[in-house]
């Protein structure tokens, strides 16, 4: 098995001490591992200093505050997929949860990890796109906020600077709303060919007041598919719409032929699974589960 | 660095290197090895223990961060001498072959069972499906995990 | 009762618990990366980055300065000991570390040996090595183009990237044949290149011994005893002063059989420091440098009557052998045993060539449960059986049925001259579709269809030869597959067979054990199985191509006889009587006419180590030796079923269920048997669904990891529904035929059958992945051994 290089490792006591140790050069933060060993075995990734932050249980919570869903950067993602205020208010979220790897890395892998990793297959980071989430970052300054859509500024890059640290990702509760995440993989526990995430919320007379459509290795831009966002606002939440959406999503993103698939399948499953979970969205937001 | 880590319910103190992976601490620095390795991308699970009592792919974790935590491995699963339920339903139902991909089946079975204690085929699988057996098809270790849910001797957790 | 309660085993063939699991489920088996020798160190491979390129120099002076580093070596070094080159098991010659050029990506270039693994890993990096890139040879349909780089130019006169070729069957009756032919099929198929994969990777622990010059290498092998001799040969060491251990291996499946360049790099590095020196790859170094599979471009062909009488195949293949010709095959097979594409069907005629060439990939191709080739001949005939059945609008079973072998016709000499020694096929196939309510399946499927859904029924029927091989038709490197075994019987009844073949978890310690019991009437549990270790076990060829069962099973039943015929002398010496006037209840010698009278052999294990007098001639003790060399393969066989449910809209597969009857002669451990099929059955669906090793246009192996190399887990397999009919073969000593394969054979065109049969269409090739599926609806199917772009 590889092994990693030479690497330093110190454990943070809290958040200010975390900040302090990733405020040097080629400092990392390292919680579940699970996105940054596998690189640094392959010496892609050779930081020099970890910095360990499991212990700080302050930024480990999933809970409902007011109007929004908070979910602290180190909560598992067993936690998040079991979680019942997610399941309940964000269906998304679980659906996403259940395809993303196996059950025993989502043991020990972390939301906030994942989203910091910015792989641009990563499914969160579309179910999150969808759900226009905000991560919250702190830093030595105080706290930030930056919309999820925004968060991401290439494969593999996020605007989080040196001495920074993701804390949590808040998500806004939406009234008369349903969501879904549909996704192709070849195998259990792969990542995708293509995934699609949508959330509705709709009006009276079944028309769609917000669309959130979040793509996922199709390299659409900030993991969302903005254009077909925008056409379904004001359309009946309907097939004949959701066709259309989705086919706008598949002309609108930019996928690259790879082992997993060449680009016209890609751009078919970018549509296809959007209007799976532009339906399944729906029947949520009307109440058909 | 110097580490003490649980494992098994008996502590050990050693220094290593930072990067050192807990698979290789558990095999190479303690000897316990009962647990495996079989890849470098955290894809077949071979090296499955538990951390304070969850599995985790211990290729994946490095010592350090098992510094001050409990760490149980196929060689903890017996007790006094007695095997645990999953260990014997194995044996009953010919749930192994070649023997490489087992401790780690058995640890996330029997974390399966301490917290579903009557699981469905489909819910075995879907605990499973992070691992990789090349021998047996997963039939027989479906089925003997069954057994060991319907022979549950004692609790072990 | 409780979980611990002893179950008295069966005293012969039948169920019975594993005696070699009481370690494994307690994490106590010894793998080779678990052994550890005082002193010990690690080695490391320095592997190419490129396909094919020329090295201007290497320059090891960093490495060697590491302070954990004790040894580094290169092609130079060995090239001083005549090392940089040896044999491979095809008669071709493979380096063993780069000298003149790298010809594949992950060839091994150079060889660290340091205190800790970790520092090994290290240091490759701290070795410089200049190399000019060179253009590869990746796409095999172009390696034999006049202007294709060339490969082999290290051996002498070498002009193209062209190894051989190899036909049977009879060209001019055959082609007569599709000349009249009412009907006509071909087909391009290509068998992707796919690895056998075991969880566990190869390794070795060498250890030289400088003062007493014995070697003792605990290596991943399925040959120990061949590898022993292969040493001795290569290396010039004395082939009395290795001993070459096999510990517990964590699957083999074929992919442990050959020598492996880190192997003889240990060996070097323990002789050159003086220590043990393990080596142990990790799992890249494993799928991109280790013995792949397949690689086949096969052209079928079927000539037919309108009725669906097949009456002849033909097909070409040109064998992707990659830059070195690894292949284990017997000698006079350079295509193994492809000569059985012919099928399980009676035909008029048949004729195959194949052509293999070199390509700036691994070498390799006999592996992962083949039976040497087998997998390529079954999957090229049952595919195109079904080509056939889409042309003519026929029911793929019931084409079948009218062309499978009838019993009668057994033993049946095939088109190209193999004599399948016994089965039922009809029943089997007929069996098969009861257990899968065949009719119903294929009610449900024409509802489905007209809702809009796709359902696949595939069916796959299949004949191997295994069990190699008479002496005089097979070798390997001269080496003849014969095996063999001895019983020693001890004072006290206990017995230990010492066998030559090795297992990797297909159950030996208690399959063995039980023909002895069955031969002696004594318990399993008082025979020790030794295997493994060439200081404790006779020679043989080892374990692959479904052989132990055939040959070593057939060696062990056959000593255990010598035995008991020993113990009817000591017996009547016993009894006083002659051993004319004994007969044998199952477990123990008569006297004929007063039954009372008689002994076990316990009874006669004690009385021959005693003082008792023995007839002239007849010597104490109750051991005997044989080697058996068997007098034909064996032919088991299986009827497969799948069925497979694909969305659409995705392509998306699910494999819903999988009916397997297997015909594997006398089943020794019924139990055992299930095991080895439900695994290979598993392998069906990794190879229809996922599983390929492709190239990009550099050369750059795009199946390297786990992640890329896609296994089936346990959400991709159904529970899997066996079921059996039993024919013996008819030469072997107990009727066993070996089955350790049959299902990875089997199972691919099942699966590839059935999600064609559901998207109604005529040929797609492996894996058919959601992408792959989705394209062959569109009609525009991907080529799967290249990149795709």
């Amino acid at each position: 098995m590889q092994v990693p290089s030479h690497v330093e490792y110190q454990r943070a006591t809290s958040v200010e001490h975390a900040l302090s140790l990733l405020a040097g050069p080629e400092a990392r933060v390292i919680a579940g591992g699970h996105s940054l060993l596998p690189m640094m075995k392959l010496r892609l990734a050779q930081p020099e200093l970890l910095v360990d932050i499991n212990g700080l249980a302050e930024l480990s919570f999933i809970r409902l505050d007011g109007d929004e869903l908070r979910i602290g950067a180190l909560a598992r993602h067993a936690d998040l997929l079991g979680s019942a205020v997610a399941a309940e208010y964000f269906p998304i979220l679980t659906d996403a949860e259940r395809v993303i790897a196996d059950p025993v890395v989502r043991n020990w892998g972390t939301i906030g990890g994942s989203l910091c990793q910015a792989d641009p297959s990563e499914d969160l980071s579309a179910a999150l796109a969808a759900l226009r989430a905000t991560a919250v970052i702190r830093g030595a300054g105080g706290a930030r906020t930056v919309p999820v859509r925004e968060f991401h500024t290439g494969p593999y890059e996020t605007v989080i600077g040196p001495g920074e640290l993701l804390a949590e990702i808040r998500v806004p509760v939406l009234p008369h709303s349903g969501s879904a995440y549909r996704k192709v993989k070849r195998r259990a526990g792969d990542w995708p060919v293509a995934a699609a995430g949508a959330v509705l919320q709709l009006g009276a007379g079944n028309v769609i007041e917000t669309a959130g459509i979040g793509l996922t290795a199709v390299g659409a831009a900030h993991f969302t598919a903005a254009e077909a966002e925008r056409y379904l606002a004001g359309r009946p939440a309907d097939e004949e719409s959701f066709a259309a959406a989705g086919e706008i999503a598949g002309r609108e993103c930019h996928p690259a032929a790879d082992q997993r698939g060449p680009e016209d399948y890609k751009r078919h499953l970018a549509a296809e699974l959007t209007v799976r979970a532009l339906r399944q969205a729906a029947a949520r937001a009307r109440g058909e589960g | 660095m110097r580490i003490t880590v649980t494992v098994n319910d008996a502590e050990y103190t050693r220094e290593v290197e930072p990067r050192l992976l807990l698979i290789h601490f558990l095999r190479d620095e303690l000897g316990l090895t009962g647990s495996h390795w079989g890849c470098d991308t955290s894809n077949c699970g071979a090296c499955v223990v538990w951390l304070d009592g969850k599995p985790v792919k211990s290729c994946t974790v490095l010592a350090a961060m098992a510094d001050g935590r409990a760490v149980r491995t196929v060689e903890g699963l017996e007790r006094d001498g007695r095997l645990d339920p999953v260990q014997q339903g194995f044996m009953e139902c010919h749930g192994l072959q070649c023997g490489f991909c087992t401790p780690g089946m058995m640890m996330t079975a029997r974390w399966l069972l301490d917290h579903n204690p009557d699981p469905a085929e489909a819910e075995i699988r879907e605990a499973i499906s992070g691992q990789v057996c090349r021998c047996t098809g997963y039939e027989n270790i479906v089925r003997s995990v069954r057994w060991a849910a319907e022979h549950p001797a004692e609790v072990t957790a | 009762m409780t979980a611990t309660e002893e179950h008295a085993p069966p005293a012969g063939f039948g169920r019975m618990k594993r005696k070699e699991d009481p370690r494994f489920i307690r994490g106590r088996g010894t793998y080779v990366d678990d052994v550890r020798l005082p002193g010990m160190l690690y080695g490391a491979v320095l592997r190419s980055p490129h396909a094919h390129a020329r090295i201007r120099s290497i320059d090891i002076s960093a490495a060697e300065a590491h302070p954990k580093v004790r040894a580094v070596i290169t092609g130079q070094t060995l090239a001083g000991l005549n090392l940089a080159w040896m044999p491979t098991l095809s008669n071709d010659t493979q380096a063993v570390l780069a000298t003149d050029k790298v010809r594949f990506q992950g060839q091994e270039v150079a060889f660290v040996v340091a205190e800790d693994r970790y520092s090994a890993r290290d240091a490759l990096e701290l070795i410089e090595v200049d190399y000019e890139v060179l253009p590869a040879v990746v796409d095999a349909r172009r390696a034999l183009d006049p202007d294709a780089p060339v490969i082999r130019d290290d051996k002498e006169g070498r002009t193209d990237n062209h190894i051989f070729d190899w036909e049977t069957g009879d060209a001019e009756r055959t082609e007569q044949v599709f000349r009249d032919a009412e009907v006509t099929v071909a087909e391009d198929i290509l068998y992707p290149r796919v690895h056998p994969a075991p969880l566990e990777t190869c390794g070795a622990v060498a250890d030289y011994d400088k003062v007493t010059g014995k070697l003792t290498v605990w290596e991943t092998t399925q040959a120990p005893h061949a590898h022993r001799t292969l040493y001795a040969l290569v290396a010039g060491l004395p082939e009395h002063k290795i001993r070459i251990i096999s510990p517990d291996i964590g699957g083999g499946f074929g992919g442990k059989v050959g020598i492996y360049p880190g192997y003889v790099c240990a060996v070097v590095g323990s002789i050159v420091t003086g220590r043990p020196v393990k080596w142990v790859e990790d799992r890249s170094e494993n799928l991109m440098s280790t013995a792949f599979a397949r690689d086949f471009h096969m052209r079928g062909e079927i000539a037919a009557s309108r009725d669906g009488t097949i009456r002849a195949v033909r097909v070409t293949v040109l064998a992707d052998h990659g830059a070195f010709n690894g292949t284990a095959q017997p000698t006079k097979y350079p295509a193994g045993f492809f000569g059985v594409f012919t099928g399980s069907y009676d035909l008029e005629a048949a004729y195959c060539k194949v052509t293999g060439v070199y390509t700036n990939k691994a070498p390799g191709g006999v592996a992962y449960a083949c039976s040497f080739r087998i997998t390529e001949a079954v999957y090229l005939v049952e595919r195109m059986v079904d080509v056939l059945a889409f042309e003519l609008g026929m029911d793929p079973a019931e084409l079948r049925m009218r062309n499978l072998l009838r019993p009668e016709q057994f033993p049946y000499a095939s088109q190209t001259g193999w004599v399948y020694d016994s089965g039922n096929y009809l029943r089997q196939l007929e069996l098969a579709m009861e257990l899968a309510g065949y009719r119903a399946l294929r009610a449900e499927q024409a509802e489905r269809r007209a809702r809009g859904e796709l359902m696949g029924i595939g069916v796959s029927f299949f004949t191997e030869a295994v069990g190699a091989g008479p002496r005089k038709q097979m070798d390997i490197l001269g080496l003849g597959m014969a095996d063999g075994a001895d019983l020693q019987v001890h004072p006290t009844g206990k017995a230990v067979l010492r066998i030559s073949v090795q297992t990797q978890g297909q159950g030996h310690e208690t399959t063995f054990a039980q023909i002895v019991a069955n031969e002696l009437g004594i318990s399993p549990d008082d025979v020790e199985v030794v295997h493994g270790d060439t200081d404790q076990t006779p020679f043989g060829l080892g374990t692959y191509g479904s052989r132990s069962t055939p040959v070593s099973g057939a060696a062990t039943a056959v000593v255990a006889r010598k035995v008991r015929e020993r113990a009817r002398i000591v017996a009547s010496a016993m009894l006083e009587v002659s051993p004319d006037d004994l007969d044998w209840d199952g477990s123990r010698w008569f006297v004929r006419g007063d039954p009372d009278k008689g002994k076990t052999i316990a009874e006669i294990a004690m009385a021959a180590h005693s003082s008792l007098e023995l007839p002239e001639g007849v010597e104490g003790h109750l051991d005997a030796q044989t080697v058996y060399n068997p007098p034909n393969l064996t032919y088991p066989s299986g009827a497969y079923i799948c069925v497979v449910d694909v969305d659409p809209g995705t392509g998306t597969v699910q494999v819903r269920r999988f009916v397997a009857v297997d015909d594997c002669g006398v089943r020794i451990n019924p139990m055992i048997v299930e095991g080895q099929v439900h695994g290979g059955l598993a392998d069906g669906v990794g190879m229809a669904l996922m599983e390929v090793i492709a190239f990009d246009a550099d050369g750059n192996c795009l199946g390297g990891s786990f992640m890329d190399y896609l296994l089936p887990t346990s959400m991709e397999c159904p529970s899997w529904e066996l079921g059996e009919t039993v024919t013996p073969s008819p030469h072997h000593p107990i009727g066993a035929k070996g089955v350790g394969e049959s299902a990875t054979v089997g199972s691919p065109p099942a699966v590839v059958n059935a999600v064609l049969d559901a998207i109604r269409v005529r040929h797609a090739d492996m894996p058919l992945t959601p992408a792959q599926v989705w394209r062959a609806i569109q009609g525009r199917p991907l080529r799967t051994d290249l990149a795709i772009t």
